[in-house]
């Protein structure tokens, strides 16, 4: 059954953003490197080909794009006292699936937080005091500073090709850009992609409420660009296929985009696809790992992989799964706060107004995913966490991602959901709404945290993940502030009608409707041992040759899309691994 | 009367004597163009670069084959050609040439038994080859390429074709120069040695001088006035590199560089057989070497030395006007255009730098032969992965969306939009490419 294949330097978990980019550093210092990918292998052509991709039924419906929940999902509950069942649908949160990962699928917005949020608890206590944490919050800080970061926030940004205007050069704040920003060492790559009519009206309306808007920064390119590996996008024609799909026009930031086609000429690489890693492997004194146990669907059976240095890069949920099926940390217990593996699981808190326009034409067919004006005015950094009663904030963006006629048809309250009456309410609102979204903060909390569910296995015979994850009071309250914010601005816009979604006290997680893939947490990076999973260098506290990416590392969520910190913390783990684990492997801290 | 017989008698014997001597008399062969000192030794990697330069690899490897073992089709309209193995197998390779032998092939197309080689060996151009090239070249051979048995398949032409000792007599017309490389005087290191690479090794010719009437090369050189104005291939059209209107002389000599280095640039990307040239030849040609080719190409434009002017004013043309109008009772060919084309190449045609090729005036487009442009329509294209440009670019085809009528309505819009003025395209011409068996 077993097979054993030829001793690797280096193994990496996954081949999307992080996998490719850890690929690709790492492969210029000569090592020997293998990725393995549970996917299959995609590129731009075939795979999301013109005019197959933009099948909305196929993709936007039933997630053709996506981890099928028969070979991989996670069981939820939302508290110790449910019996967590089986994600047999997706719903609120989309893993993808295949070469390039969640990289293929995303809509492009790419962030770097905000100068607060890298040090969330030293800001609050400075502040405030720590009196106004909740009890149950696990905040923390960022065990590395935003300075530290700022060069590989900027050298993923380059890399993966991002449209936006800068609002703060070095301390310089330049006009159009985000005031509020954390300052930049440097202009975006690309200059902003062109807004929309709904964002521009939003801008105007926001502008005159006294708030800074800005062209939205994201991974979709407004002209041809060639990185530094050489890769190459073109110009994107607007087509409003981005969320779900893999682009088709080499337009969106993605591995196949900006990294893959160069790292496939390494002759020090190789990837291996449907190959799905089952566990990592310890050296008997459980010190570091040997390599990586994986089952190739090819042949059926089950691989040793040797390494020296196992990179889990994987999607968040998954590196999480497998440090609790590897014994990488100690699982967290939430009864006696111990453990780490798991702890401080978070997600994202949004919502947002949609506003009818009787004789306003949007023209929804024409968007990307990273479309349209947003404001920073109530970002973290500006709130007075002790006077409104939360600790949090948030982005809001007005900008349409597309005009989809199965998902995207915004009717006013009280329209029929289907038959005749659903179809004239279509006639007559297609193409007259658009919303506002607020894209929040999410904190870290006690009851919510992963581990492995005694009860159910996959295919492969692992017990499923188990999430326990449930809204908390202060991320609502940070919610219901920024609708009471948002409510008069979009008043002033003189909308037909409009109506509101934002959580309200008691919501309770709901897993049908979709709501954001910013799974965060579970693998936290931070100064103790106690209460993070990996050091500030993203490598494993209790097994120095393991080294853990993704969002997992972020002790509580940011107000942002989290691929600019997954891209920037990803260079920041790589060239610590370059210029010093290589040269000396231990514990980095 | 007597007198007369056998006067004819002896014109007759002769002309026997004559043609067996043509027949039977051995070629002389060419020595070396200059004498190298005694110990001459090429430099480390010298005979791989004059490879790459000459493009060995590309005619004499067969689809999935061993490098260099042969056996690959080269289709001529006299039939197939196939290339033999020039690994140094002893038996089945080219193991026991000398090196006289091996200049003789490159310099006069002839084996070490005398047989004439088929010109597709373009030693009409290769005759220019330096002899440290030459030197390099073979030592290459014999010791860097491992020797592969591989018997390839004996090339067949139809009569009277398969004559071969008839090339003795079309050698004598198409390569009968005095053999190595002439600079030309007064001009700068630059120019010649692009003049060398276009001229010798790189046989730009074999492909983009036209034919004269006896199939050979109308110019070899840049003292023919046809030199590199265009071919035809395998019923491609080669394009002119000459004419004011040609990619070497409207692109600035920076940009025919990265053309040739990675296949792509600002205008444009190869396509068909000179992608094939830049993935296995010009990619691994120095910077400076391809600038060295960018610049005598420039140097020998028939148009005279343009100054590289500022772009103009971008002109709205009518075809981009009714693009952008996209009106409803739209003609198919643009509808087409709109519908599976214009997200990359947009309404003006223009495309974008380095990835999606201008449209308007478009060499592949236009060219005499359709053939390309419908190659592409129906099968799409990739461009190679190049050091400096990675990324395998690849355009779909829509052979599975689009009908032969279509294609035709979509390739003739193309041929005249814009600025584009190139006759129509029907839809026979589509269905004789899309019935072409796929490689």
């Amino acid at each position: 059954m077993a097979r054993t294949e030829k001793k690797k330097d280096v193994v990496i978990v996954g081949l999307g953003w992080t996998g490719s980019i850890l690929g690709m550093e790492l492969a210029q210092d000569g090592l020997e490197i293998v990725a393995l990918e549970r996917g299959h292998d995609q590129n731009t052509v075939p795979n999301f080909q013109y005019p197959n991709m933009i099948d909305e039924l196929k993709y936007g419906v039933r997630l053709g794009m996506m981890q099928k929940p028969h070979n991989s999902t996670v069981t939820i509950r939302r508290d110790v006292n449910e019996t967590a069942l089986p994600y047999r649908s997706l719903g609120s949160f989309l893993p993808g699936i295949g070469v390039g990962g969640a990289g293929t699928h995303w809509n492009g917005l790419n962030w770097r937080p905000q100068l607060s949020e890298y040090r969330l608890r030293s800001h609050v206590e400075e502040r405030w005091g720590a009196g106004i944490i909740p009890e149950d919050m696990h905040l923390q800080d960022y065990p590395v500073t935003y300075d530290e970061l700022e060069p590989f926030f900027d050298r993923f940004e380059h890399v993966a090709g991002i449209s936006g205007m800068a609002g703060n050069v070095k301390g310089k704040i330049i006009e159009g850009g985000n005031p509020f920003e954390a300052p930049r060492s440097r202009e975006y790559p690309m200059p902003a992609m062109p807004t929309t009519w709904d964002g521009a009206k939003f801008a105007e309306a926001a502008k005159a409420a006294g708030c800074h808007p800005f062209p939205s920064p994201g991974g979709i390119a407004s002209q041809a660009y060639v990185n530094e590996y050489g890769m190459q996008m073109g110009p994107c024609n607007h087509c409003g296929f981005c969320e779900r799909y893999g682009c088709y026009n080499y337009s969106k930031s993605s591995p196949q985009t900006a990294i893959l086609d160069a790292l496939k000429r390494k002759p020090n690489f190789e990837y291996r696809t449907e190959a799905d890693v089952l566990r990592v492997e310890m050296a008997a004194d459980g010190k570091t790992a040997t390599g990586v146990t994986y089952y190739d669907y090819k042949t059926g059976e089950e691989v040793f992989q040797p390494a020296d240095l196992v990179i889990l890069a994987a999607y968040q949920l998954h590196n999480v799964h497998l440090m609790l099926l590897s014994g990488i940390g100690k699982p967290y217990d939430p009864a006696t706060g111990e453990g780490t593996t798991g702890r401080s699981y978070a997600y994202q808190m949004n919502g947002g107004y949609t506003l009818f326009f009787k004789d306003e034409h949007f023209n929804p067919f024409i968007g990307t995913g990273a479309n349209g004006m947003s404001i920073d005015d109530f970002g973290m950094d500006n709130i007075d966490f002790g006077r409104e009663g939360f600790i949090g904030g948030a982005y809001w963006r007005s900008g349409q991602t597309n005009g989809q006629p199965i998902r995207s048809m915004s009717l006013p309250k009280g329209s029929p959901s289907w038959g005749a009456g659903w179809k004239e309410a279509v006639g007559e609102w297609y193409g007259h709404s658009m919303s506002i979204g607020s894209h929040g903060s999410h904190m870290s909390y006690r009851g919510n945290f992963l581990d492995l569910d005694p009860t159910y296995k996959d295919p492969l015979g692992r017990p499923l993940m188990r999430m326990t994850f449930n809204w908390n009071p202060n991320d609502i309250r940070m919610t219901q502030f920024m609708k009471s914010k948002m409510e008069p601005i979009a008043q002033s816009m003189n909308p037909t009608s409009m109506q509101e979604g934002f959580k309200k006290e008691g919501a309770m997680y709901d897993v049908r409707p979709y709501q954001t893939t910013h799974n965060v947490g579970g693998s936290v990076m931070g100064a103790d041992p106690k209460t993070s999973a990996v050091n500030r260098y993203l490598q494993a506290w209790d097994k120095h040759n393991i080294f853990v990416l993704g969002a997992g590392a972020f002790p509580q969520n940011t107000q942002y899309n989290p691929t600019g910190m997954v891209g920037g913390l990803a260079y920041w783990a790589a060239h610590a691994i370059r210029t010093d684990y290589l040269r000396n492997p231990r514990p980095l801290v | 009367m007597k007198k007369l017989v056998r006067v004819l008698g002896v014109l007759v014997v002769l002309g026997i004597i004559a043609l067996l001597a043509f027949i039977f008399v051995p070629v002389q062969r060419t020595g070396p163009a200059t004498q190298l000192a005694a110990d001459f030794k090429p430099a480390k990697g010298q005979g791989e670069y004059v490879m790459r330069a000459g493009d060995c690899l590309a005619c004499h490897t067969n689809e999935g084959g061993k490098p260099f073992a042969g056996g690959r089709a080269i289709q001529s309209p006299m039939g197939a050609i196939w290339t033999t193995n020039i690994t140094p197998d002893k038996e089945t390779g080219i193991g026991n040439w000398s090196l006289d032998d091996f200049r003789a092939a490159l310099y006069d197309g002839v084996t070490p038994n005398g047989t004439h080689l088929y010109p597709a060996m373009p030693y009409e151009n290769y005759r220019k080859m330096s002899e440290e090239d030459i030197v390099a070249l073979y030592d290459y051979f014999m010791n860097e390429v491992e020797p592969v048995s591989n018997k390839v398949e004996e090339t067949k032409l139809a009569f009277p074709f398969n004559l071969r000792f008839g090339l003795r007599a079309w050698n004598w017309l198409a390569a009968n120069y005095e053999p190595g490389f002439k600079p030309t005087q007064g001009q700068d290191e630059q120019f010649n040695r692009g003049k060398y690479l276009v001229e010798g090794a790189g046989h730009c010719a074999a492909c983009h001088s036209p034919r004269n009437l006896f199939m050979a090369q109308d110019g070899i050189d840049d003292t023919s006035k046809a030199f590199l104005t265009g071919g035809e291939i395998d019923g491609y059209t080669a394009p002119d590199l000459r004419g004011p209107e040609s990619g070497p002389q409207k692109w600035t000599t920076e940009q025919t560089a990265a053309y040739l280095a990675t296949a792509r640039n600002a205008h444009s990307t190869a396509t068909g057989e000179m992608m094939l040239v830049v993935r296995d030849s010009l990619q691994y040609l120095t910077k400076e070497d391809n600038m060295a080719i960018a610049a005598y190409l420039k140097k020998i434009g028939t148009g005279g030395e343009k100054a590289a002017t500022a772009p103009a004013e971008p002109v709205v043309t009518e075809t981009e006007k009714m693009l952008t109008e996209a009106k409803a009772d739209m003609p198919l060919g643009p509808r087409l255009y709109l519908d599976n084309c214009g997200g990359c190449h947009l309404v003006n045609g223009k495309g974008a730098a380095e990835i999606f090729p201008e449209l308007d005036d478009n060499s592949l487009v236009t060219a005499k032969s359709p053939k390309g442009l419908i190659s592409v329509i129906l099968h799409g294209a990739e461009l190679p992965s190049t050091a400096d440009r990675p990324m395998k670019v690849r355009m779909q085809g829509y052979d599975n969306r689009l009908s032969d009528e279509e294609v035709a309505a979509l390739a003739t819009f193309l041929r005249e939009g814009w600025t584009n003025k190139a006759p129509a395209v029907s839809a026979a011409d589509v269905k004789a490419i899309r019935d072409l068996p796929k490689h």
